[in-house]
């Protein structure tokens, strides 16, 4: 059913009794041309791209859980485009480019809000690194405007503007930044492969990869051998374990990334906005929770929960920037797994292995990454060659030195 | 969590700082490049006992050797890092008289 103001006009009349599930549930056919090895936002988005851009529709997504159980359900839902290095802004600024037709093109209300992103500066020497960033990515022709503190003002008024340590000089505006409601992402990218005849398995956990000579040839699943022309690897944060099952080592540890929302208050930001002084992003969404997070927890895990020293440091620099919501309470908080790569920046590449192919490392910016990400592993798989897009993020950058450096902590796996 | 230094006895994890895989060896005497990039990049990333390094930077600033099981954040040993190279350097002699 094609989603309208028509339909649900139609279906209020009669009751919303006729709605229908918005994907199959079929079993597993015997062989596919492509199976896709996680049933996340970038694997769902990547059978999407096979089906439209490629024609590719003898396509199967295989999920351990069910859609929405993993990061794309767990993120703060953040959008932009503000890079700085030659491998990445294209990539993200066309990442920003599909969010912007993304409902349009699958037909389903993803509630993109293009409410903007503000990198707050607090010294000169952040400043100057901020008019860098601002004029790279116009360059690019991504928008970028640099703010001082009384248009910061203008924008944010209840900010800690004259704190003692960190007062706030101004910030980077990308005005298409914003937010996107992350599970309608999961689901609308799911109905639309689906209806274009992808098969979507959840609850089918992959516990091996059959190679024989070098070649992929298909995946043992919880439900049976699933034959397969060309095998696609989209597994975040156990990256690791499932490459391992053919034989691979990654440059990947997984870490956890905790996030917050607290109860909902009436509208108070209207925009995203990070703390430059350390490592907090805070939002608001539209059922009036704020959604914010920090800095991963530092240690390998997989446990998607954290530990308390990274929330005391959350909560105090939200105090620090924003004092007036000191009072408000948490509602919940949780973990995801972050597959941190050991420079920071995603991996989508073939791989040894023939017909086996790998997106992962994507730290912990992979939403913003979702449809591009798709895009361009779709583009890999079935043209055999790199979307150019996507071009620098190579499995063998490591061995090459052709790392992409973005955070600029340099090659250090002590430094995720 | 909470780890339990063999010098300063169970402290909070905010005392530590984290370094990684203990199962990495640097490639010492070595220039081969294939040598120094397994040492750098890839990582065995287990989910499930996984030995790695603690700096105590809060207490006693030792280095430690904690073992972990990732999954569910429990300890199940903390030595110090000093004792593991002394073992290894003892092995290495009785391998090699």
């Amino acid at each position: 059913m094609r989603y309208s103001a028509f339909s649900i006009l139609s279906q209020a009349l009669k009751g919303n009794t006729g709605w229908k599930p918005v994907w199959r549930e079929p079993e597993p056919k015997a062989e596919y041309d492509v199976v896709i090895v996680g049933g996340g936002g970038h694997g769902l988005s990547t059978a999407y791209y096979l089906a439209k851009n490629h024609g590719l529709t003898n396509v199967a997504v295989v999920e351990r859980g069910y859609i929405g159980s993993g990061n794309i359900g767990r993120n703060t839902t953040i959008i932009r485009s503000n890079y700085g290095e030659h491998g990445n802004i294209p990539f993200y600024e066309w990442s920003l480019k599909l969010w912007e037709g993304l409902e349009q093109d699958i037909n389903y209300n993803a509630m993109v809000s293009q409410r903007g992103v503000l990198n707050l500066y607090h010294s000169d020497a952040q400043r100057d690194a901020a008019a860098r960033r601002g004029n790279t990515m116009r360059m690019h022709g991504v928008d970028a405007e640099l703010l001082d503190v009384e248009e910061v003002r203008k924008l944010v008024p209840n900010l800690n503007f004259d704190n003692a340590r960190f007062p706030i000089y101004g910030g980077l505006f990308q005005p298409r930044g914003g937010t996107v409601r992350h599970d309608a992402v999961a689901w609308g990218y799911a109905r639309a492969a689906d209806t274009r005849g992808v098969d979507i398995l959840q609850h089918c956990e992959v516990t091996g990869i059959r190679v024989e000579n070098g070649h992929a040839l298909g995946v043992e699943t919880a439900k049976g051998f699933i034959k397969a022309k060309k095998i696609g690897l989209a597994c975040a944060g156990r990256s690791s374990q499932v490459a391992a099952m053919a034989g691979l080592r990654l440059p990947i540890e997984s870490h956890v990334l905790q996030a917050f929302v607290s109860e909902g208050v009436k509208p108070l930001i209207d925009t995203v906005i990070t703390f430059g002084a350390g490592h907090f992003y805070i939002s608001q969404s539209d059922k009036g929770g704020l959604v914010f997070g920090g800095n991963i927890d530092g240690y390998n895990s997989y446990a998607q929960r954290g530990n308390l020293p990274v929330i005391e440091e959350v909560m105090e620099e939200a105090v620090a920037m924003f004092p007036s919501i000191g009072r408000l309470r948490v509602l919940r908080h949780w973990g995801g797994l972050m597959d941190m790569s050991m420079d920071g920046s995603p991996i989508i590449d073939k791989t040894p292995i023939d017909n086996l192919y790998l997106n992962c490392g994507w730290c912990i910016g992979g939403f913003k990454a979702t449809p591009a990400s798709g895009w361009c592993f779709a583009h890999l798989i079935a043209q055999d060659a790199s979307h150019e897009a996507a071009a620098a993020m190579r499995l063998d950058r490591f061995a090459t030195g052709r790392l992409i450096n973005e955070s600029g902590t340099g090659a250090q796996p002590n430094l995720h | 969590m909470r780890i339990t230094c063999p010098h300063c006895g169970e402290r909070d994890v905010g005392e530590f700082a984290y370094y990684g895989d203990a199962t990495k060896r640097r490639p010492d005497g070595s220039f081969e490049l294939g040598a120094f990039l397994e040492y750098v990049y890839p990582r065995d990333n287990p989910a499930g006992r996984h030995r790695e390094l603690w700096y105590h930077v809060g207490g006693c600033r030792g280095w430690l050797i904690a073992n972990r099981d990732t999954r569910t954040h429990e300890i199940f040993g903390v030595e110090t890092a000093h004792d593991r190279r002394a073992e290894g350097a003892r092995n290495a002699v009785a391998a090699n008289p």
